[in-house]
C-alpha cells in the first residue's frame, strides 16, 4: 500500500492481463507442467473422505493451501451478476461466533492469510500460515466455509467496495477495453460478464441470496485442494476434516454452454488518452485439446517470450512502438481463446496493428522453424521449475493439475508432452490456429487512421 | 476481494511490495535472530557477492545491483538511469542486441531489470546448472556495453510509450508523480524515476555512455545469488566470471542535496474523466532506515501497521467500519531509501461523503492518536505481525535477493536486515509516539485529491 508503484520500473513486459477474468483462468492453465527433482505428489485422503494433493516440504515453517470450488461467476443467476464475487469477499468477514473484526483479528494476530476470489469458472481460495498456527488456520477456514455469517454490516461494506471497484473500472481504459472485448465476443453468454458483476445487480442481492449461494456452491462434490509446505500427510489428513469435513456433499455444478467468439472485426471506443490500448483475439484450443502444447509452443514463438518473441522483436525492438506486446492461450472451461494486447501512441496504433496482422499471417502461412521449435521446447521445459519456488505457487499448481484432470504423474510426463511435438504438428496447428481475418480487435483511445468495422457499444 | 479493491485505490506494485523493504516483510521472533542467513565475500576488484542457499527447486536467482538510480542523475537529465537500464539489453563486444535475452530464454530462464531512486538491478532466474552462463554475460555487460544511435532511438520510443502507459493514461499516477515533485523541494527524489518526457526525449548517446562509464563498475555493485547453490560453488563461479573485471579508477561519491524543513502544507487536485471515484492521499517526509536515529525507522514501520496495515487497523476500523465515511483507508511507511523516506495516508470516500469531510475525519483520527497514544496491546500485535513476515519472506526464491539487494543499495548492512526482527521487538510505546510527532506532527505535507469529472 503506498506510493511505491512509482518505485519500480521494469524495462519490459509486465504480464498484467487486462481482462481480469482471464487472469483468474489463465492462472489455472498457465505453466502447468514438468518438474525436475521435486518431491513426488502425495494423494491424501482424510478419515472423513476429503482428498487433497500434497507436496510436503519442511524447508520453511509455512503451509500453503490452495483450493477451489468448480463453478464460478458464470453461474450467477440473471439479475444477480456479482453474486459469487460478493459472497467470496464475505467469507473471511465473520464466521461462527466471530464477527468481522473478531475473525479478521484472529487471522491478523496469528499472521494467517485467508482469501477467496470468484473467477468465471471457479470460486478459489488460499490459506497461508506459519506451521505453528496450522491448527487454528484450518479451524478458521472450516468456520469460514461452513458457518459464514453474512452480517449486514459486512455485507453492506463489501457491497460498497465491490460497487466502487466497478465504478473505477468503468472509467479505466484498460478495464473498459477488456469488458468491451468480452461483450463483443460472447454476446448473451455468461462469459461476456465480468466476475465482479454489475452495479444494479449487486445492489439487488439479498443476504438470503448469499446464504443460499454458500449452501449450494461450497460443497464437497465441487472441491479441489492442493497443499504444499511444512506438513506431513498424517497431519494434513486431520486438518482436512477440520476445514472441509463439515461441508455438504452437494451436486456437481450445472455447466454453462460451450461457446466461441461471435464477432470479428475492429471496434474503436473513443477516449481522450494519449496511448491507444489494443486487445485482439479469436478462438483457440481448450486445455484438453490434443494439440494444446503444440499451440502453446507456436504461441510462444509468436508472442509468448518476453523480448524474444516475434511480436516483441518486430513491434518493440525494431520499431519502438510499444513497451509491451504479447499473446497467450486462454483456455476457459467452455471456450478456447488466443488473446493478445499492446498499447501505443495514438499515431502509431495503425502501424503496430498492421505488423500484428502480418505476423499472424506469417504464422498461418509459414509456421515456425526447427530452431524456433527447439528453443520454445527448451524454454517451456526449462523454465517450469521456476514456478515451483514458493509453497503457494506449488499449491496452486496442484489444484490446477486436478482441475484439468491431468493426472498425479503429470509432472513426470510434461517434458515428454512438450518435446514430442514435431515441427510438422506445430506447423499444422499454426496453420489451423492463426487466422487474421477472424480477429476480434477492440481499441480504446484516439487511434489515427484506423477504420472501425464494428459499432462501439452505446 | 479486499485486495481487489485496494488495487484500485492503493498502489502497491503487483507482488513487489517487499521492495518497500524489509519493512513489512521481514520479521519474526527475537529468538530467531537470523532471517536469510546469507554468506558473503568480496572480490579483489571490489564486487560484493551475497549467497543465500535454498534447495527447494533446482533453480537459482542471480541478481546484480548497481548503486545508481534516478536520484544520482544530474539536473536536466532525468530518466537517464532508467533509459540505460533498457539499453543494457542492447549488446556488447561479444553479443548482438537482444542476444543475451535470447540465450536466457533458450536456456529456460526468465530475466528482467528495474530502476529505482537509489539503484538499478538486473536478474535472471534459471536452472542451477546455467548460473555460470548468466554470470558470464552479466559480467560482460558490466563494462562491455556497445551502443550506437541506431539502437538508442527505437528504445527511446519504447521508454516514452512506457511513460504514456504508466503515467499519462492514468490520472492516479499523474497525481502521484506531481505529489512527489511537491513533497521534495530540493532533493532529486522529487523527479520521476522514468524521467520527465522532454528530458527523456533530449538524452543523447553521449549522456548515456558517460553515465554508464561512470557508474557501472565492480566496486559498489552487489551480486546476490539465491537458490540451489552452495557458497563454495557460487564463490568459484563468481571468481571466474566477475574476478577478471578491472576495478574502476574512482568510484563516484553519492552526495545529494538535502531537504529543508517544510513549513507549508500543499494541496494538489486533479479532476479527470478517467477517474471513476474520488480518492485522497497525503504524504509526509520521513526518515529512511539509513538515516534514522536509533529505532526511529522501526517504530515508523510499527506505526504504519497500527494505523493502516489492513482491515483491523485504526484507520480502517474508524473510518470504514464505524463512521462509514470511507470504503478504504490505509497508511504506509516507506523507509527503503538512501536519504529520505515517506509516510503516506490514503483513503477513498463512501458515497455521498466529500473529500473535505473525509479529510477532517482522518485528521481527527491522527489527532486522537497524538493525544491518547496507543495501547501496549496494539503495539504487541503489530510487532508480532511484522515479525512473522520474515518467515514468509523466506518462502520464496527471489525475496532474499530483493530484500538484501535493496538494503545494501540504500546504505544498510546485511546485519541490519538480519537483526530487523530483533529491533522491531525492541520498539517501545515511547519510540512510536516519538515518530508520531516527528512525522505526523510536521506542518509541511502534501495532500492529493483525485476527483472524477462529471461527464466523461
Amino acid at each position: 500500500m503506498s506510493v511505491l508503484s512509482y518505485f519500480y520500473h521494469q524495462p519490459w513486459r509486465i504480464f498484467v492481463l487486462t481482462l481480469s477474468w482471464m487472469m483468474a483462468i489463465s492462472s489455472l492453465s498457465a505453466d502447468i507442467g514438468s518438474a525436475h527433482a521435486t518431491t513426488p505428489i502425495e494423494r491424501v485422503v482424510s478419515p472423513g473422505g476429503v482428498e487433497a494433493w500434497l507436496i510436503s516440504d519442511p524447508s520453511v515453517p509455512v503451509i500453503s493451501v490452495d483450493f477451489m470450488f468448480v463453478g464460478g461467476a458464470s453461474l450467477d443467476p440473471d439479475g444477480q451478476e456479482g453474486l459469487a464475487s460478493l459472497a467470496a469477499s464475505l467469507l473471511n468477514e465473520g464466521a461462527g461466533d466471530y464477527d468481522s473484526q473478531a475473525f479478521l483479528g484472529r487471522l491478523a494476530d496469528q499472521s494467517i492469510t485467508m482469501n477467496f476470489r470468484a473467477g468465471a469458472d471457479t470460486l478459489g481460495g488460499t490459506l497461508k500460515t506459519l506451521t505453528e498456527n496450522g491448527a487454528e488456520a484450518f479451524r478458521l477456514l472450516g468456520l469460514a466455509l461452513s458457518e459464514p455469517r453474512f452480517d449486514s454490516e459486512a455485507v453492506e461494506r463489501m457491497r460498497a467496495e465491490l460497487i466502487a471497484g466497478l465504478q473505477q473500472a468503468a472509467r479505466k481504459p484498460d478495464q473498459i477495453v477488456g469488458k468491451v472485448w468480452r461483450q463483443a465476443a460472447f454476446g448473451d453468454h455468461p462469459y461476456a460478464n465480468t466476475p465482479q458483476g454489475d452495479e444494479d445487480a449487486i445492489r439487488a442481492i439479498a443476504i438470503a441470496d448469499l446464504q443460499r449461494f454458500a449452501q449450494d456452491h461450497l460443497t464437497r462434490s465441487r472441491l479441489i485442494i492442493g497443499v504444499c509446505g511444512d506438513i506431513t500427510p498424517q497431519e494434513l489428513a486431520g486438518y482436512l476434516d477440520e476445514a472441509f469435513g463439515a461441508l455438504p456433499v452437494g451436486d456437481p455444478p450445472s455447466d454453462i454452454p460451450e461457446t466461441t467468439v461471435q464477432q470479428r472485426g475492429v471496434m474503436v471506443i473513443d477516449q481522450d488518452i494519449p496511448q491507444s490500448i489494443v486487445l485482439f483475439g479469436h478462438d483457440g484450443p481448450k486445455r484438453a485439446h490434443p494439440d494444446y502444447f503444440a499451440a502453446r509452443l507456436v504461441n510462444y514463438v509468436l508472442g509468448g517470450g518476453g523480448l524474444t518473441s516475434r511480436l516483441a522483436d518486430e513491434v518493440r525492438e525494431k520499431r519502438g512502438l510499444v513497451y509491451s506486446i504479447y499473446s497467450y492461450l486462454n483456455p476457459l472451461r467452455q471456450a478456447g481463446l488466443i488473446n493478445g494486447r499492446f498499447a501505443t501512441g495514438n499515431d502509431s496504433a495503425n502501424q503496430a496493428l498492421g505488423v500484428v496482422r502480418e505476423e499472424w499471417d506469417r504464422m498461418a502461412q509459414h509456421g515456425i522453424s526447427a530452431d524456433e521449435l527447439r528453443d520454445a521446447q527448451t524454454y517451456m521445459t526449462g523454465a517450469f521449475p521456476l514456478n515451483m519456488t514458493t509453497t503457494s505457487s506449488i499449491g496452486s499448481l496442484l489444484t490446477a493439475l486436478q482441475y484439468h484432470d491431468l493426472g498425479i504423474d503429470y509432472l513426470e510426463r510434461r517434458d515428454a508432452l512438450i518435446n514430442d511435438v514435431t515441427l510438422e504438428q506445430a506447423n499444422r496447428v499454426a496453420a489451423d490456429l492463426f487466422d487474421s481475418d477472424q480477429l476480434l480487435i477492440t481499441i480504446i483511445g484516439r487511434p489515427k487512421d484506423i477504420e472501425a468495422t464494428l459499432p462501439a457499444p452505446g | 476481494m479486499r485486495a481487489n479493491l485496494s488495487h484500485f485505490l492503493i498502489h502497491r506494485p503487483a507482488g513487489l511490495g517487499f521492495l518497500g523493504v524489509a519493512a513489512s516483510m521481514l520479521s519474526f521472533q527475537p529468538a530467531l535472530a537470523d532471517v536469510f542467513k546469507p554468506e558473503t565475500f568480496t572480490l579483489d576488484n571490489g564486487l560484493k557477492v551475497v549467497v543465500v542457499s535454498n534447495h527447494r527447486a533446482p533453480v537459482v536467482s542471480h541478481m546484480i545491483w548497481y548503486p545508481v538510480g534516478s536520484a544520482d542523475e544530474s539536473a536536466g537529465k532525468s530518466g537517464i538511469a532508467h533509459f540505460l537500464e533498457h539499453l543494457m539489453f542492447k549488446g556488447t563486444d561479444t553479443l548482438g542486441p537482444g542476444e543475451f535475452s535470447e540465450i536466457v530464454a533458450r536456456n529456460g530462464g526468465k530475466e528482467n531489470a528495474f530502476t529505482s531512486f537509489d539503484y538499478t538491478a538486473y536478474f535472471q532466474n534459471i536452472s542451477r546448472d546455467r548460473l555460470g552462463l548468466v554470470m558470464q554475460h552479466e559480467a560482460d555487460r558490466m563494462r562491455g556495453l556497445r551502443l550506437d544511435e541506431a539502437v538508442i532511438e527505437p528504445e527511446r520510443m519504447v521508454v516514452l510509450e512506457e511513460r504514456r502507459g504508466r503515467v499519462d493514461n492514468n490520472p492516479a499516477a499523474i497525481l502521484r508523480e506531481e505529489m512527489r515533485a511537491a513533497l521534495f523541494l530540493n532533493h532529486p527524489y522529487g523527479r520521476p524515476i522514468i524521467g520527465w518526457e522532454d528530458e527523456i526525449s533530449a538524452l543523447s548517446l553521449k549522456d548515456v555512455t558517460d553515465f554508464y562509464d561512470r557508474h557501472y563498475a565492480p566496486s559498489g555493485a552487489v551480486v546476490v545469488i539465491s537458490g540451489d547453490v552452495t557458497f563454495d560453488e557460487a564463490r568459484a563461479l563468481a571468481q571466474t566470471h566477475y574476478g577478471p573485471i578491472a576495478p574502476a579508477a574512482q568510484r563516484p561519491i553519492r552526495k545529494r542535496p538535502g531537504e529543508p524543513a517544510q513549513r507549508v502544507s500543499k494541496r494538489l487536485a486533479l479532476t479527470s474523466p478517467l477517474a471513476g471515484r474520488p480518492s485522497w492521499r497525503r504524504s509526509y517526509l520521513a526518515p529512511s532506515y539509513n538515516r534514522a536515529e536509533g529505532l526511529q525507522a522501526h517504530a515508523a514501520s510499527v506505526l504504519g501497521e497500527i494505523l493502516g496495515g489492513g482491515p483491523t487497523s485504526r484507520l480502517y476500523k474508524k473510518l470504514v467500519i464505524e463512521d462509514k465515511k470511507a470504503i478504504q483507508a490505509a497508511a504506509y511507511y516507506d523507509g527503503s531509501a538512501y536519504d529520505l523516506g515517506t509516510f503516506n495516508l490514503s483513503a477513498a470516500p463512501a458515497d455521498g461523503v466529500g473529500l473535505d469531510d473525509l479529510e477532517a475525519a482522518l485528521e481527527a483520527e491522527i489527532e486522537r492518536l497524538r493525544d491518547d497514544g496507543i495501547t501496549q496491546a496494539e503495539l504487541d500485535r503489530a510487532k508480532q505481525r511484522l515479525q512473522s513476515g520474515a518467515i514468509f519472506a523466506r518462502d520464496s526464491l527471489s525475496h532474499p535477493g530483493y530484500t538484501l539487494g535493496a538494503a545494501l543499495m540504500t546504505g544498510r548492512s546485511i546485519d541490519d536486515v538480519e537483526a530487523w526482527p530483533e529491533r522491531i521487538a525492541q520498539v517501545t510505546l515511547e519510540n512510536v509516539m516519538a515518530v508520531v510527532e516527528d512525522i505526523l506532527g510536521q506542518p509541511g505535507h502534501v495532500t492529493g485529491e483525485l476527483t472524477p469529472s462529471t461527464s466523461s
